[in-house]
């Protein structure tokens, strides 16, 4: 027991560590070879440790091991022979030498040049999010396909897709050049939230999944952080912004599953140590003058981490929502930012502004509308609210409006 | 969608100092006048400019300031899309350069197809 839970620790810190490793060294032509050099390494510790115990350092076991397996799968390999075969010939050193570089440096550059890779522009953003679960995460197909609601068919077929795509278009292992680093990070940083946001939003999914996936999407973007190169002011924001979210994370929703609305939150749940944490990334954030949405984003959470209330917090709010509008427009950033206008001194400007965004399928939109309504108009904001009930999609959306209507009846 | 400019113009007061304040409270007017419109999804640009620059033709600087002559200084624009001209003065009400006295010319932007 105590070997199983010890390997299953081992093989999440170390999967995407010797796959990203084997693939920089073998290309990614050989994903896949890598994927199950590395699986059977564990495979073989879990039998080995078994009867022989757990070694003196496992970590380097499975180092061991795993160069050893690559090494014989490659001999046998008829591609790689014949590779080899040009090599020693072209070289005057025939004493060619198979030498994986298991380096913590060399290590941590890989898994990093693996991000870049799996992040590449060309691939699409599910894709990306996939190929992060898989080969960064080193989660089991089954294990995305719950995580995503689909089937291992599914998942697996795009994962091939996603694979081939890396190999055909010939991206290669490196980090970016310099001027290209910050568009390239945007794209792994964009996969990281993406993958943070399954976790947060999905209301369909079991608690345990949903928290592993944030806490994957924190652990890699941690990794950033750990380089001089890629630990910048917006991956450091990206990094506070998704600790204020995870700080709410067991005071969103009840025991059931159902969202408690942010007001209704019991504040004692909000964890304190996360929200320290992101106050830290914030601050890191703070150097240079490039203003990502990221920092927006993180700055709009910390306002919501604090638990005073009053105009002057909703007004930092509202400006934030100001800026990140400008940056980049969403429905959901703009029906936000009216519920700030509305909260910050504004309730009357706020439903004239509500009511130019016509968002009229969103549902969150008319809830929006109901909510601004019900100090002005009980009427108007039932309607709303019942206007919003007509476009929920999942239940537990459907009981809080409900709950609305039912408390104006 | 078309674009359209909106060419913001005021008499300068060089008597009127904000206090850091008063700037403070101006700068969140403008920003939440423009986050109506972006909210919209109808924001593309704008910059402020400031009031050091030159005009000049063919024959040399004719002035110092954009203002010798005139006594109304652009002091500032903003780009967004609207479906008409009608539109993109309706976006235009509320933009706090009205409060301090100046005006806001909008301009149909000429679309060209260079493709």
């Amino acid at each position: 027991m105590k070997e199983n839970q010890l390997i299953s620790n081992l093989f999440r810190n170390e999967f995407s560590k010797i796959v990203s490793v084997l693939v920089k060294h073998f290309g990614f032509r050989h994903m896949e070879n890598a994927e199950d050099i590395v699986s059977e390494t564990f495979l073989s510790a879990a039998q080995q440790w078994g009867v022989h115990g757990i070694p003196d350092n496992p970590t380097g076991w499975l180092y061991t091991v795993a160069k050893n397996k690559s090494k014989d799968f490659f001999k046998r390999d008829h591609l790689f022979q014949e590779k080899i075969s040009k090599e020693i010939q072209r070289t005057s050193d025939h004493q060619y030498e198979l030498e994986i570089d298991l380096s913590e440096k060399n290590i941590t550059d890989s898994q990093l040049q693996m991000m870049f890779a799996i992040c590449h522009p060309s691939l699409a953003p599910e894709a990306q999010v996939g190929l992060a679960l898989r080969i960064l995460c080193g989660f089991g197909i089954e294990e995305i396909a719950n995580a995503f609601l689909s089937n291992k068919e599914t998942i697996n077929k795009r994962l091939l897709r996603a694979k081939n795509k890396l190999r055909d278009n010939n991206i290669q292992m490196e980090f970016p050049p310099e001027d290209e680093i910050k568009s390239r990070l945007k794209s792994v940083l964009s996969t990281i939230y993406l993958l943070f946001n399954e976790g947060y939003h999905s209301s369909t999914q079991k608690t345990a999944i949903r928290k592993e996936l944030c806490a994957e999407a924190m652990r890699l973007n941690l990794l950033l952080l750990e380089v001089e190169l890629t630990n910048q002011p917006m991956c450091n924001g990206l990094m506070s912004l998704m600790c204020f979210h995870a700080s709410r994370f067991d005071a969103r929703q009840n025991a059931d599953g159902e969202i408690i609305l942010y007001e209704d939150q019991d504040r004692s749940l909000w964890n304190s140590d996360l929200i320290k944490r992101g106050e830290f990334y914030l601050q890191n954030a703070a150097k240079g003058s490039h203003l990502s949405k990221y920092h927006l984003e993180a700055a709009i959470a910390y306002w919501h981490c604090q638990k005073e209330v009053g105009e002057e917090k909703w007004e930092h709010i509202l400006q934030n929502y100001n800026l990140l509008l400008q940056l980049e427009y969403s429905p959901i950033a703009a029906l936000n930012r009216t519920y700030a206008l509305s909260k910050s001194g504004h309730s009357k400007k706020a439903i004239e502004e509500a009511e130019k965004l016509k968002l009229n399928n969103n549902h969150f939109y008319f809830s929006l509308l109901g909510e601004l309504y019900l100090k002005v108009s009980k009427k108007k904001a039932k309607e709303n609210f019942e206007k919003a009930l007509l476009l929920v999609k999942t239940e537990q959306d459907r009981k809080v409006i409900e709950e609305k209507i039912r408390v104006l009846n | 969608m078309k674009e359209f400019m909106l060419i913001f113009r005021h008499i300068p007061n060089p008597a009127y100092q904000p206090s850091p304040e008063e700037m403070q409270e101006g700068l969140k007017h403008w920003q939440t006048w423009i986050g109506n419109i972006a909210g919209q999804g109808k924001f593309i640009g704008t910059n402020e400019l400031s009031e050091e620059g030159k005009t000049f033709n063919k024959q040399g600087v004719i002035s110092d300031g954009p203002y010798a002559e005139v006594k109304e200084i652009v002091g500032g624009y903003f780009l967004l899309k609207a479906e008409s001209l009608d539109e993109a003065i309706e976006l235009s009400q509320g933009c706090p350069i009205l409060e301090y006295g100046g005006s806001v010319e909008v301009r149909t932007i000429v679309q060209r197809d260079y493709e």
